[in-house]
């Protein structure tokens, strides 16, 4: 006997998630079954939604501008323009800390390299950092924290021409952690706000690392940090040190481990949660039966092989980076139905001699009609009840057009919202 | 004796740096050119093998005998630069008996410390080897950093007086009333260490002797004057595997052929190689096959290999000479002897030597004869002190204690970084503020980056050989843009930009070559980084400029988009 529902969801990342969350909604009975971390850890929390054209213009101001112009075969045409906003705004409804819903424009923001990108949603903890904002920053950067070199950063805004002024200082954190701390342990100690020595004398962790800022501060009316602040109470903990600063406080989003990826996967996870919807995490599908219609998949926990079956099946278990598709020398394949990946025989086509080039592989990943239905080698459906979302889907290259959060939750809402409705 | 003759050698690979040294430490006036890094041409693209001679042992007993004579000095002088893993010649069933006895005595007569084992205890030293291995030759082959090697040579060199100029290539000879009087270069950023975004220009280095030690490319310096020196260069492949398979070298025991040797390295493992002629020493094709013919031979001695995770592959150019007469068609056939080719006695052109030819672990040797020569030309009585000081890093090796506490570096980390820099390691690592890791992967410090920066400008592919650091798994993914950052304190953010655009390219290179399975799913996730986390590939400051005001400028700010923007139309469901 397996364990059934209507609709079940294959991969715990943002279109994973978003997938699930549309379904639940819908009011269907779903299920969500992940395996590994989902790469949302790897990705800096901000939702971008179309940056540049695949021809490389940009950053372009109004991304919904420019969807109808996108190639056929790209996920944001499969499903259209309004399903695009009609998934942002249940992602806007399900995780409100984000802002940028007030306004169909792009956001730029600063990256902790120094550069700047579009993007169309972020955290409310990055808000007061937008690079269009014309007031004058400082960053601040810790001493023992290699990923984000304050004044180096500074250096690199004020190249691209950003319209104000910025400064980098660099500040030991205090709290005695270990040169090789984890962001994480930063996090921690501002969370729990513990009490650190402060030449002898005992103080609040938010009240001390302001201390430690509050003489560097010029004229600046906001004061950037790494995304360290906080991972239960971000908000509370900006709040503290604009009090203590007197100034607006922004995290600049960060690489992995990333900790505003991780608080987006959190209130994702609650929201379906709230929704209704079961959730497995941390074991692989590792077979499945059916010929036309996936009858049941198998889930592999402690050595057992658990069926699992649904009406509806959703594939979200990413790209390369999250091994939904994978590679040898021979080729290039989709691991759990063996879905027909598109890509060139010779694996020297796969990618170009530049390290940002026009690469092939970048676009790699199972190929739908309309209705996100994976098809194979002859443009046939491969299953009657399989839609694909995120970043399995072939046909764009998330990276160049800056469009990996935009397309996991356009595809991932349109493939739950029509699974639920054909499982009803 | 007159005032101190000046050499000018061109060449800054292992021949050239072995030259600089000895000619400086015998108290010669030295100026070392290279066109690029240190070790660019064939020294940095070697698999790095400490030969034992074993190789050569049957084939080439005068190279064989040399090997294990430099493989004992080179133990002792470059300490830190050396790990003695041992090497096995493996035998196959279907290689031949006759084969493997001839090695064995060969190894014999060349004073080769040799040994058989049987299958069975193969495998107990390496498990991962093949189950039908009949047996082995055990000697004392070892691995070697070549750049590291290198870099002390030259640091060593310089403590000695000479002028160490990377970078500079030589763009021609100078030539007066028949006799070579020096050389004019080109500084791609002025003269000293680089710094990028700098104006380079010409410089006339006037010498009285000339050393081309240019290896592959020692018949263009020829050509400048005239010159014909046939080198004849053969490309090999070498494939880095993110792991050690085998901690043993592994050659396999029968007469010549391609892919049969496996290197372990550090962190990693180095397949190699073939060997197969080419026209132009920079500029030949790097091809699929080869890859994969590496992998699939191989894997006939160490099965794992098959499935296992590739980081990259590099190409390299040996410097193959063979005197006029001989005329082998086959690149495997020609001697890996050197020659010294002094151009007055060859082609009555006075003051210029050129050496081809010759084998890395000699290279220090190689650098004696030549020296030898040179100060024969002006009659200095010195003696060669090289195979007798150490270099700098392995003065006094045994200071390789546990430094973790010292340094409050984690194991592995300090004990690596310890390894890496030898008797150098308090001078590098006591440091006043915190050292935290900058490349995770190969475990390099802040303090050893910023020795590095200290030791070659803003080139970080010149921090990278001397520290590994963006030499792992991830190639750079994590750590260039910290690596970067660690320039700023020095170097303006242009500058900055530029040496980290540099270092991403090099990293990108050799990982094409291995991009399937989980170097792919890293290049993707790499790729990810630097374009969708940081925008690299559109970064607005190397583009054009940008309209920050028709841009969300923030909910209540005030700034261009909330004029021009429809405000909060669709109902604002967040709240604020």
């Amino acid at each position: 006997m397996a364990i059934e529902s209507e609709v079940l969801v294959i991969g715990g990342g943002l279109g994973g998630l978003t997938s699930a969350l549309a379904a639940a909604r819908e009011g269907a009975d779903v299920r969500l079954v992940s395996y590994k971390q989902s790469t949302l850890r790897q990705a800096s929390g901000l939702v971008d939604v179309l940056g540049y054209t695949p021809d490389g213009d940009g950053p372009l101001t109004d991304p919904y501008e420019a969807i109808p112009t996108l190639p056929a075969e790209h996920p944001y045409r499969k499903v259209g323009v309004q399903t695009v906003r009609d998934a942002l705004s249940l992602f806007d409804d399900a995780v409100p800390t984000y802002e940028g819903d007030h306004t169909d424009a792009n956001a730029l923001l600063p990256t902790h390299g120094g550069s700047i990108k579009p993007t169309a949603r972020y955290p409310a903890g990055a808000s007061a950092g937008l690079a269009s904002d014309t007031r004058d920053t400082l960053l601040v950067g810790i001493e023992e924290m290699v990923d984000f070199d304050a004044p180096h950063v500074a250096a690199h805004l004020d190249a691209t021409g950003v319209p104000f002024d910025v400064r980098g200082e660099t500040i030991r954190f205090p709290g005695d952690l270990r040169a090789d701390a984890k962001v994480t342990r930063y996090a921690k100690l501002l969370d729990t706000n513990s009490e650190v020595a402060v030449r002898g004398r005992m103080v609040p962790a938010r009240e001390a690392l302001a201390q430690r800022v509050n003489p560097l501060l010029e004229d600046e009316q906001r004061v950037g940090f790494p995304a360290i602040l906080g991972d239960d109470n971000p908000g509370a903990i900006r709040d503290a040190l604009s009090d203590h600063l007197g100034v607006d406080v922004f995290e600049v989003p960060m690489g992995p481990p990333s900790l505003p990826g991780l608080r987006l996967e959190d209130a994702l996870f609650a929201a379906l949660d709230e929704a209704g919807a079961s959730i497995e995490t941390g074991n692989p599908v590792v077979d499945f039966e059916g010929e036309d219609r996936i009858e049941k998949v198998f889930i592999e926990k402690n050595g057992a092989r658990i069926p699992n079956s649904a009406d509806q099946y959703v594939l979200a278990t990413g790209g390369f980076v999250g091994k939904g598709v994978e590679s040898d020398r021979e080729g290039v394949y989709e691991p759990v139905f063996d879905c027909h990946v598109p890509h060139a025989a010779d694996r020297y086509d796969w990618f170009e001699g530049e390290l940002f080039g026009d690469h092939e592989f970048a676009r790699y990943g199972v190929a739908t009609d309309d209705d996100l239905r994976p098809l194979d080698a002859s443009d046939d459906r491969e299953f009657e009840n399989l839609r694909a979302a995120g970043s399995v889907l072939g046909g764009y290259d998330f990276a160049a057009e800056k469009s990996g959060s935009g397309v996991s939750i356009a595809t991932g809402y349109a493939a739950g919202q029509r699974a639920a409705q054909e499982a009803r | 004796m007159g005032p101190t003759p000046h050499i000018a050698v061109i060449g800054g690979g292992s021949t050239g740096a072995g030259i600089a040294r000895d000619l400086a430490m015998r108290g010669l006036d030295v100026t070392l050119v290279e066109q690029g890094n240190l070790t660019h041409g064939t020294t940095g693209r070697m698999h790095g093998l400490l030969h034992s001679g074993g190789r050569y042992a049957v084939s080439d007993q005068a190279s064989a005998t040399e090997c294990i004579e430099e493989n004992r000095v080179l133990r002792d002088i470059a300490s830190h630069c050396v790990e003695m893993t041992g090497g096995l010649f493996v035998k196959r069933p279907e290689d031949s008996e006759e084969y493997f006895q001839k090695k064995l005595s060969g190894c014999e007569e060349c004073g080769i410390p040799a040994e058989v084992v049987s299958g069975e205890e193969a495998r107990a030293m390496e498990p991962h080897l093949a189950k039908d291995i009949d047996k082995a030759i055990s000697v004392p082959d070892g691995a070697i950093d070549p750049f590291r090697l290198v870099v002390a040579n030259a640091a060593s060199a310089q403590e000695h007086g000479a002028r160490i100029e990377t970078h500079s290539k030589v763009t021609d000879l100078l030539v007066e009333s028949g006799e070579v009087v020096g050389i004019e270069v080109e500084h791609d950023s002025g003269p000293g260490k680089r710094v990028h975004g700098t104006e380079g220009g010409t410089e006339q280095i006037r010498a009285d002797y000339v050393v081309n030690a240019t290896g592959a490319w020692a018949g263009r310096i020829g050509d400048m004057a005239g010159l014909d020196i046939e080198v004849r260069p053969s490309k090999g492949v070498m494939t880095i595997m993110n792991i050690r398979q085998v901690d043993t070298v592994i050659n396999r025991c029968r007469p010549k052929g391609d892919a049969d040797i496996v290197v372990p390295h550090e962190t990693t493992a180095i397949l190699g190689t073939t060997d197969e002629e080419v026209e132009d020493p920079e500029d030949y094709p790097e091809e699929q096959w080869e890859v994969d013919m590496m992998i699939d031979t191989l894997s006939e001695l160490i099965p794992m290999l098959d499935e296992a995770r590739t980081i990259r592959s590099f190409w390299g150019v040996r410097p193959l000479y063979e005197p006029p007469d001989v005329g082998s068609d086959d690149p495997t056939d020609i001697t890996r002897d050197f020659f010294l080719l002094d151009h007055d006695e060859r082609d009555d052109l006075p003051g210029m030597t050129s050496i081809v030819g010759g084998k890395f672990t000699t290279y220090r040797m190689m650098g004696e004869q030549i020296a030898d020569h040179v100060c024969g030309k002006f009659g200095i009585d010195a003696d060669c002190r090289t195979a007798d000081v150490p270099l700098p890093g392995s003065e006094d090796f045994s200071v390789l204690r546990d430094y973790m506490d010292e340094f409050g570096l984690r194991s592995p980390i300090g004990r690596r970084s310890v390894e890496r820099l030898g008797s150098r390691a308090d001078e590098v690592l006591n440091t006043d503020g915190p050292n935290p890791t900058v490349c995770e992967c190969e475990g390099v410090t802040r303090a050893e980056i910023q020795d590095a920066i200290e030791g070659s400008g803003s080139d970080l592919n010149a921090v990278r050989i001397r520290t590994r650091a963006s030499m792992g798994n991830c190639q750079g993914g994590f750590c260039s843009h910290r690596m970067a950052s660690e320039l700023h304190s020095e170097y303006d953010e242009p500058v900055v930009r530029e040496a980290w655009d540099e270092l991403l390219q090099e990293r990108w290179k050799g990982q094409r070559h291995a991009l399937w399975g989980e170097q792919l799913s890293q290049a993707a996730l790499n790729y990810a980084l630097h374009a969708t986390t940081q925008n690299r590939d559109q970064d607005p400051a190397d583009g054009d400029p940008v309209d920050f005001s028709a841009f969300d400028s923030g909910r209540g700010q005030t700034g261009g988009s909330v004029d021009s923007a429809d405000v909060a139309a669709d109902g604002g469901t967040n709240g604020y």
